[in-house]
């Protein structure tokens, strides 16, 4: 399959709408996942950190 | 400390050890890795032969290529379901702290491809059904696998005590799971205006050898990205629930170098 030009690309034969609302959609979602699971992640390690942290000034 | 590295010059991988967190810790972050490499690689393969080899659909034009992403998101949807139930259920029987973990981890993913399932079907149906929703057996069961995925993420939310927690949350698990037949097979069971299974395991596709084969890139894509992605989570639940224990620190050190 090759499209007549880039504008028969993002036309979608007249469903454009219907074909780029489902691909944009899932790609922010799956984005905006691996965002938030990254992000849950530092803020674990930055609290295993802060935990030791506070157990050491305790210690001393 | 450190976990004790396999030995390749003796005895074979033990598996079992890797259902302690310690040990599992770092190999979960270096397998994620690896999946997120193949979700790359198998999105980049199917998104190029669903857009530029597979043909126009005769029927439906080119508003077809939705499936690409419907179906292996539908796929998904049933199948982090089965998975995560599995491990509510292995925790469940045998108290394991990792069962209960790898549950967790799964069902954000499982509701985000849910969710994508029904929004796709949805700007799928306008154009060829003439609606965005209908009540049909297929469309209201998955509707319903969404809020099981949204009642096993509340509860967990509103019981603090991790253990009651994996409990609670495994009971709704593993009582969902008559859901995801209904889902699979309604299309047999009731008339519905969905159409019937897009691949069965007795017949040949239906669909062009291009259609299916990008059908199929896209669903290894959304499986390793879901692996990469629910194994990335259950190293932050790890941290959270095991941050007093003296192993973490080291792991947390590493991570943060970059190494696992």
């Amino acid at each position: 399959m090759s499209w007549a030009s880039w504008d028969a690309f993002w036309a979608m034969g007249g469903y454009g709408l219907y074909v780029w609302g489902s691909y944009a959609v899932t790609a922010a979602l799956l984005a905006a996942e691996l965002v938030l699971v990254r992000r849950r992640n530092r803020v674990a390690r930055d609290n295993v950190m802060r935990l030791r942290e506070a157990r050491a000034e305790g210690a001393l | 400390m450190s976990v004790p590295q396999s030995n390749s010059t003796t005895s074979s991988v033990s598996w079992f050890r890797y259902a302690s967190p310690q040990a599992f810790f770092p190999l979960a972050g270096k397998l994620a890795r690896w999946f997120g490499v193949a979700a790359v690689l198998f999105g980049v393969a199917g998104l190029y032969v669903g857009f530029f080899v597979a043909p126009t659909d005769q029927q439906q034009g080119e508003v077809y290529r939705v499936i690409f992403i419907h179906v292996p998101a539908a796929w998904m949807s049933m199948f982090i379901y089965v998975v995560m139930a599995f491990w509510a259920g292995l925790g469940l029987a045998f108290h394991t702290r990792l069962s209960g973990m790898m549950a967790s981890a799964l069902a954000p993913t499982g509701a985000l491809f849910t969710f994508i399932a029904l929004w796709t079907g949805s700007l799928w149906g306008k154009p060829t059904w003439g609606t965005w929703w209908v009540w049909d057996a297929r469309l209201t069961s998955e509707l319903i696998l969404l809020f099981l995925y949204f009642g096993f993420l509340a509860l967990q939310a509103a019981i603090d005590d991790p253990r009651r927690s994996d409990k609670a949350c495994a009971l709704l698990a593993l009582v969902g799971i008559v859901n995801i037949p209904i889902i699979y097979f309604s299309v047999k069971w009731w008339n519905t205006l969905h159409q019937g299974a897009s691949v069965s395991f007795t017949q040949a596709p239906a669909m062009a050898a291009t259609m299916f084969a990008g059908m199929i890139l896209m669903a290894l894509c959304f499986w390793m990205y879901s692996i990469a992605v629910a194994l990335t989570r259950v190293r932050a639940i790890v941290l959270e629930r095991e941050r007093r224990s003296d192993w973490v620190l080291d792991q947390v050190r590493q991570a943060n170098a970059g190494v696992t």
